[in-house]
């Protein structure tokens, strides 16, 4: 990274496309986290993620056009995401633990298929919006005299502190205890009198409110459309191949590398290439690189360590 | 016994339709069969590496849309007089499908050969992503490479022509993808019984075992995953002649999707399993798609309910479990 | 003459040391016991000497080369056959066809596309006589998965056969046999040391004092004893560690 004195970059938009990476890192964490968690628990693979976001981000934007409640729209966002998800399991995942993951990818792209057709049946094809709350609209001036819109400051705050409370979870309550046991030994809970099949459901709930919550999120800065789950899903599951399978930290950590390598890649990349190509091939070229960044970034640790930053050898 | 005679009915079937076609003046029933021949061939790659290898691929759109650039690039050059490069050597555009094809074949081949060398470090589950990330990876390549039309993708004035045919007309071209259909399915009836096909066959079910006597599993998945690729980029090359088009959306995770749904609704590793999957899609399209503007809700139903109920696929309720031999 | 050996091996897990440094050998001609009680590193002992498993230190020896950096089908390719103690086979396939992948195998090469491997001569021939020695000739053309675990178990050896190896590794081959089997087996396997040496681990006690040339005791990742027979029985440390719990 050698930004020369000539280079029309100045240190204000680099330290905004930083703030964007991260701020994309962490909703794509909450994504993660959830599709981690369900792999590692239930060794499940869940094309139908995807439908979760965008369950969520449709609960928000009607609770918002009829509450004029972000807060509220967020609470119907998690929940209308977590009963989907738990309903899903209980009716369809559950009977795809014991297969493999062959049926388990038809089954989920199954669920895709209802869920995307679905929404378009009962909201119709044309996107909806979510508007950013007055309270968090307009830019902050951060120090060094940057200025940031504060909602993207509220979400990678949001973010991290979902990625906070997921660890203590995780290491510090009960039910994170029974999570990390079910991890490593299904037999070994069952027969110390956990109630598996529940603990599941509340898995695959948890993961599936996350998946709302930053579908509702990312809805107020995109557009809320079908179909908007699908490419973030597998943006996450390329995180969870770089950061191992089952890892929290791992899924963290490669879904900010991912989010600052897509949002910086698009920057740096076109001005790279401008050294030696004229202006419009360099974008060009720059732009077609930059789309790929992040799944070059996905080869290079694959080369490197095939089951990710901090997946479980073997 | 019963399986040849699915195989028997499927194939005189897909020879007498354009005669029914023609006899009953529905000219459009061929333009469908020839979609859905074309999408069989798509499946009978995959089938390759899914059915035999045990490689679940969810990238295969890839190949199918890398074989539909290569014919959009070859024709838009060619309808255009302009060559593909000039320097350091001079290649023209083509619009003579065994050269499209050729170019095709290895074109997806080698993009195989690469993500398969990539995705095949890993096994399960990380091989399912790995191959979903890099179809998408050259699908957004495709939005972004606008020197040939970005999202809009490419389109050709007139179809591509083959020696000997004329493939404005529906039925010699239906033919003519027919053909192509069934000496791929003679080429994987062959490979799945030579001594590569029973190593293959193998490596899926222990790959402990294929190591002990020397072999190595992951080269023989390897050479399927090209093979699969180089055959379902072949029938991309055919589907963008079909339509006279070719964009991004033949890369995207739901082409990937669907090549994956034609496999498993026939029955996998079954040599007409993926031909009675694409025509029952196509049929399902057709007329579901005639009733309701919705109707992959009930294409997701039917999947969900073949996965979780029917797990030999269509042709295994038909036909009998096992004993495919 | 040293067929297959393993010099001073190392291999730990976390805290445990499967193998501490473990050294034995494999001469031509004999058949070489390794016995011990569950959880002494046997099958981390034969992982290495076949190369699923890299040593942590230590080197393994075959026919004069050191192998310890060549992956598994390398040491086959030089002539290792080894059979599983949960049999490893293409469960789906014929009883024939997964007798064809080590004649296949032996052959170096499968990149063959178009020829049907069932008309292959030579290669049918190497793996039906494979069957027949192990009796299973008349099984050929069963599923696989339909035999009983005492057929699965001599398709194993039925496809070490067809290799036409230089040495045998052999995890359990007599388990879950039978008594009847396991006779059969013994008097198989005491022809078969002719052919090729064999490194023989298995618990049945009977199988391993009847055939084995040699013993080695090998107890929490260490070899305590190795020698005949006799030496075996009368050895007070073997009586100790081993033979005292199990008799």
């Amino acid at each position: 990274m050698t930004l020369d004195e000539t280079s029309p970059m100045p240190l204000a938009l680099l330290a905004e496309q930083v703030l964007n990476g991260l701020q994309f890192g962490v909703m794509l964490f909450l994504m993660a986290a959830g599709l981690t968690l369900i792999f590692g628990v239930m060794g499940l693979i869940n094309l139908a993620h995807g439908s979760l976001y965008m369950i969520g981000a449709f609960a928000a934007a009607s609770v918002a056009g009829a509450t004029g409640s972000f807060l509220l729209a967020l609470v119907a966002a998690m929940t209308a995401a977590a009963v989907a998800g738990a309903l899903v399991e209980l009716v369809v995942i559950r009977r795809l633990y014991a297969r493999d993951h062959l049926d388990q990818v038809l089954a989920t792209f199954a669920l895709i298929l209802i869920f995307s057709e679905g929404t378009r049946w009962v909201f119709g094809s044309f996107p909806l919006y979510l508007d950013i709350p007055d309270m968090l609209s307009g830019p902050v001036t951060l120090p060094g005299g940057i200025e940031y819109p504060r909602y993207r400051l509220a979400l990678i705050g949001i973010g991290l502190t979902v990625a906070l409370g997921l660890g203590l979870l995780i290491t510090r309550t009960r039910l994170g205890i029974r999570i990390r046991a079910g991890e490593n030994d299904r037999e070994m809970i069952a027969a110390l009198g956990v109630d598996i099949s529940r603990l599941y459901t509340i898995v695959f709930a948890l993961g599936a409110a996350l998946a709302g919550l930053a579908g509702a999120l990312v809805g107020a800065i995109q557009s809320v459309q079908v179909g908007m789950g699908e490419p973030v899903l597998i943006l996450a599951f390329v995180v969870i191949v770089i950061g191992g399978i089952g890892s929290i930290k791992g899924a963290l950590v490669g879904a900010i590398l991912v989010g600052l390598t897509d949002t910086l890649g698009g920057i740096f990349l076109p001005s790279l290439f401008r050294l030696f190509l004229d202006p419009s091939s360099a974008a060009n070229a720059g732009a077609s690189l930059a789309s790929m960044a992040i799944y070059i970034l996905m080869a290079a640790v694959l080369i490197w360590r095939p089951t990710g930053l901090f997946g479980a050898r073997g | 016994m019963r399986w040849g005679l699915v195989n028997a009915v499927m194939l005189i079937g897909l020879v007498a339709f354009p005669f029914w076609a023609l006899a009953a003046d529905e000219p459009f029933m061929i333009t469908l069969a020839t979609r859905a021949v074309i999408l069989a061939l798509a499946a009978v790659g995959l089938n390759i590496a899914l059915g035999w290898g045990g490689l679940v691929s969810l990238g295969h759109a890839a190949f199918f849309g890398i074989g539909g650039y290569a014919m959009g690039i070859l024709a838009s050059h060619a309808q255009g007089y302009t060559p593909l490069m000039e320097w350091p050597f001079l290649i023209e555009g083509t619009k003579s499908m065994p050269v499209i094809w050729l170019v095709a074949v290895l074109a997806s081949a080698l993009a195989a050969l690469g993500i398969g060398m990539l995705s095949l470090r890993t096994t399960g589950v990380y091989f399912i992503m790995i191959t979903l990330a890099f179809g998408q990876m050259l699908y957004y390549f495709a939005i972004s490479w606008t020197a040939y039309g970005g999202e809009d993708g490419v389109s050709i004035y007139v179809r591509n022509g083959f020696p000997g045919l004329n493939t404005l007309v529906p039925v010699e071209f239906y033919g003519l993808c027919l053909g192509v259909l069934l000496g791929v399915l003679a080429l994987n009836a062959a490979v799945i019984h030579s001594p590569f096909g029973l190593a293959l066959n193998a490596a899926r079910q222990s790959p402990d075992r294929v190591r002990t006597v020397g072999l190595d599993p992951r080269r023989l998945q390897l050479a399927a995953f090209v093979l699969s690729g180089a055959i379902t980029g072949l029938a991309g090359a055919l589907f963008a002649d079909l339509n006279r088009f070719v964009s991004p959306s033949m890369l995207s995770w739901q082409m990937s999707g669907e090549i994956m749904i034609f496999v498993i609704l026939g029955g996998t590793a079954r040599l007409f399993g993926p031909v009675v999957g694409a025509v029952v899609f196509v049929a399902l399209e057709h007329s579901l798609g005639g009733l309701s503007e919705y109707w992959h809700v009930f294409l997701g139903a039917l999947l969900l309910l073949i996965v979780l109920f029917a797990r030999g696929g269509l042709i295994g309720l038909v036909a009998g479990r096992g004993g495919g031999s | 003459m040293t067929v297959l050996a393993a010099h001073g091996l190392v291999k730990s897990f976390g805290a445990l040391r499967a193998s501490d440094g473990v050294s034995l050998d494999l001469r031509a001609g004999e058949i070489h016991a390794v016995i011990g009680p569950n959880g002494a590193g046997k099958s981390t002992l034969i992982a290495q000497l076949c190369g699923s498993l890299i040593p942590d230190s230590g080197t393994v020896e075959a026919f004069g080369a050191d192998v310890t950096a060549l992956s598994v089908p390398a040491r086959a390719r030089l002539g290792l056959a080894r059979t599983f103690q949960i049999s490893a086979l293409a469960m789906e396939d014929t009883v024939l066809a997964n007798a064809l992948l080590g004649a296949l195998g032996a052959r170096g090469s499968a990149w063959r596309f178009f020829r049907p491997v069932m008309r292959d001569k030579a290669l049918r021939e190497t793996a039906e006589d494979a069957l027949e020695r192990v009796g299973l000739a008349d099984a050929a053309t069963t599923r696989t998965a339909d035999l009983s675990h005492g057929q699965r178990r001599q398709l194993e050896v039925a496809i070490a056969l067809t290799m036409a190896p230089k040495a045998f590794v052999m995890d359990e081959p007599m388990a879950g046999l039978g008594a009847e089997g396991s006779k059969t087996l013994t008097a198989f396997l005491d022809g078969l040391r002719a052919e090729a040496p064999i490194l023989l681990v298995e618990h049945d006690m009977d199988a391993v004092f009847a055939l084995a040339d040699r013993i080695s005791v090998l107890v929490a990742g260490r070899i305590i004893a190795t020698g005949t027979t006799a030496e075996i029985r009368a050895n007070t440390d073997v009586r100790r560690a081993y033979l005292g719990e199990d008799a």
